[in-house]
């Protein structure tokens, strides 16, 4: 996929979808995400198929813990794409996110043919040094390479706004250029999911260029089933009594309302303590793995065993 | 419109209308938003009402604050009524002239001042930044507005994780190398570079309740003068009976029209205080996802509580821990013989960093060096 451009080329972007999974609407999107354990509702099966049918990055937000990078993991899973992931963070650069040059090699390499008296035709040997093998790919890169593949931008909302504005370039035309080697472009756009914790406002113009999703914490039947098929192990009646404990903790005005990622833990912790039900005891020695504050604990202690498991 | 049909004609007409009633309903639906939610009904079923909820709601949405309105225009515009007329939404402007005393004219003010000696100006400019704003006439604080536009508060540094080429600091591996290439594969000179300095943010809540009238236009005006120094690294919340974010009115270059956008935004002016219930709002919504961490808070207030003043004492210290300082601006500190005795000022001290008074001019300068050096 890596081509010297020397006239212009027409972006492949409204090409045919390539021979892969494809799916005739978000129900069908659904049922095969379903089928890895990931159980979305209606709007984010929407999403994805629109993202997936549109060659629009999906841009999902939400509290921590509802499901918003599993989501990219699940549909690496059921369109058999290879899925490339990049952390954000503060300071995050092109030479981290895209692309790079392995100067040690380079410098290897170059002695290598002093040695061998090969330095004689300049020329040549400069460009067996700007050579793709020389080039460290980083997810960004590897994604459009990799065509098609799932590309995971997480916590898109921890980066500052200098990476944001390279980001919007690479995914409104989906190629990157490299002076010394020619550009890059994806024969099939990626899957581009984007996760935001919302702890920063992500600029409206990368907003934009996206489909955006606020996911929620799942409803009591939605929460007790995605229990029951990400921890086979866990018996029906302890899945359905730490999803109604999570759904009440949520209403208790919390520091941090626990998400589904806690009542998986909880119901884990409880199920490795050989819990076949949620026990008072049992679920107040295990309350660290759903509240991570010492406020919250002291709170949902301090209203006692009736709040928790009362009608 | 790269897969599927291109929607037809009626279907592209309902979709603009739809636009139209939502821009009205305040979301702002662009035009390329608008394209991608065409695409995206053409991609769906276009007579399944589901499908047009979510095909539009995915492309025109931005954020969470747009989903209510969104749902709202949804029902409306699709169960065949007529768009509602624009909403005309917080209170009128006249509200915000009579609780922003810096506001009112002074073209009927006395003629004695139209062209004063410049010398008079200078000396009378000296008194005036050391006066207490709420006790200015209507032509004082006119000419005090204007002493405003001169004030550039300086902003806070904190070391970024970025670096840029410097003449000493760490070895920059990269450069070094690439230098090294030019010459042939030598080493000549080692490329050094170090970490440069981001503007720290810096987050104001200002209190617009009835007992801070006199003070909370020029409050204000000084954060629109902060936010006009760092517009991305500045935010500027209200609180009263509950928290509005204002920074983006803030951001409008002119402080007279920024302060109007403001104050139709503001839901509360003049009410009571919640200073405890607003706070949590605060830290719950904003403050702990990111806003003020790390960030310099500049809390605006009397410290008047109506409502508990433990809870203001236990959101305090929550916003101790995760802001870099705080900062508590009280106008009334400037009064001679003051001492704060209020209970939500008691409850708040122990977890406030700076205390200072905000009643001149000559006191917002010296918040801007307090605020600096925070």
């Amino acid at each position: 996929m890596l081509t010297r451009v020397s006239e212009p080329t027409v972006t492949p972007i409204a090409a045919a979808p390539a021979a892969e999974a494809t799916f005739s609407g978000p129900e069908e999107l659904s049922a095969a995400l379903e089928s890895t354990g990931y159980l979305p509702d209606e709007g984010l099966a929407t999403a994805a198929y629109l993202a997936l049918v549109m060659h629009r990055p999906l841009f999902l937000e939400g509290e921590a813990g509802v499901g918003k990078t599993a989501l990219a993991q699940a549909l690496a899973q059921v369109t058999g794409r290879p899925i490339y992931r990049l952390q954000c963070y503060e300071g995050l650069e092109a030479s981290q996110a895209l692309y790079d040059w392995d100067f040690g090699r380079q410098l290897l390499h170059l002695r290598a043919a002093e040695a061998a008296h090969a330095t004689t035709d300049t020329e040549s040997l400069e460009a067996s040094l700007y050579d793709r093998r020389f080039l460290l790919a980083r997810p960004l890169l590897q994604a459009l390479e990799d065509s098609p593949s799932v590309l995971l931008v997480d916590e898109v909302d921890r980066a500052d706004d200098e990476f944001e504005a390279f980001l919007l370039e690479v995914l409104s035309d989906f190629t990157i250029s490299i002076p010394e080697l020619g550009t890059v472009r994806a024969t099939t756009p990626p899957l581009v999911v984007l996760t935001s914790n919302r702890t920063r406002e992500v600029h409206d113009a990368l907003k934009r260029r996206c489909l955006y999703h606020w996911l929620q914490h799942p409803e009591f039947d939605r929460e007790v089933a995605i229990l029951r098929s990400r921890l086979p192990q866990v018996t029906d009646q302890l899945a359905r009594e730490v999803a109604r404990a999570t759904a009440k903790l949520r209403t208790f005005d919390l520091l941090k309302p626990p998400g589904i990622a806690e009542s998986m833990d909880w119901a884990t912790a409880l199920h490795t303590l050989g819990a076949r039900d949620l026990d008072p005891d049992l679920a107040a020695r295990t309350l660290g793995a759903v509240l991570k504050y010492r406020e919250d604990t002291e709170r949902v202690h301090g209203l006692g065993r009736g709040a928790l498991f009362g009608a | 419109m790269r897969d599927g049909p291109r929607p037809a004609r009626d279907v592209v007409d309902t979709v603009l209308g739809f636009a139209r009633t939502l821009r009205h309903a305040g979301v702002g639906a662009s035009p390329d938003r608008v394209e991608a939610m065409l695409a995206a009904v053409g991609a769906l079923d276009v007579l399944d009402p589901r499908a047009v909820y979510w095909a539009g709601r995915l492309t025109l949405c931005g954020g969470p604050d747009d989903l209510d309105r969104y749902d709202a225009a949804f029902a409306v515009y699709f169960s065949g009524q007529r768009p509602r007329a624009p909403r005309q939404s917080g209170p009128p402007e006249v509200q915000l002239a009579t609780s922003a005393p810096l506001e009112q004219g002074n073209e009927d003010g006395d003629d004695a001042t139209e062209a004063p000696d410049l010398a008079v100006q200078a000396s009378a400019e000296e008194v005036l930044r050391q006066r207490d704003v709420a006790e200015l006439t209507p032509a004082e604080r006119e000419h005090l507005r204007r002493l405003f536009a001169l004030l550039v508060p300086a902003t806070p540094m904190r070391p970024s994780r970025r670096r840029r080429p410097n003449s000493n600091g760490s070895v920059h591996q990269a450069r070094t190398v690439r230098r090294a290439l030019r010459s042939g594969g030598e080493v000549t000179r080692l490329v050094h570079h170090r970490r440069r300095a981001r503007p720290r943010r810096v987050v104001l809540l200002v209190d617009v309740s009835g007992s801070m009238t006199p003070y909370a236009d020029a409050l204000l005006r000084f954060a629109h003068a902060a936010v006009r120094a760092r517009p991305s690294s500045t935010e500027v919340f209200t609180i009263g009976t509950r928290l509005t974010r204002v920074t983006r009115e803030m951001r409008l270059r002119d402080a007279d029209r920024a302060l109007a956008a403001s104050g139709s935004a503001i839901p509360d002016w003049s009410g009571g205080t919640r200073l405890g219930e607003v706070l949590k709002a605060f830290l719950d919504r904003w403050g702990q996802r990111g806003t003020a961490r790390g960030a310099v808070i500049v809390l605006c207030s009397d410290g008047w509580e109506r409502g508990r003043t433990d809870l203001l004492a236990e959101q305090m210290v929550r916003l101790r821990r995760l802001a870099h300082a705080v900062v508590w601006v009280n106008p009334h500190k400037g009064r001679s013989g003051y001492e704060p005795l209020t209970g939500g000022m008691q409850a708040a001290l122990p977890s406030v960093d700076h205390f200072v008074s905000g009643h001149s001019m000559a006191a917002f300068e010296e918040l801007t060096g307090v605020i600096q050096r925070a």
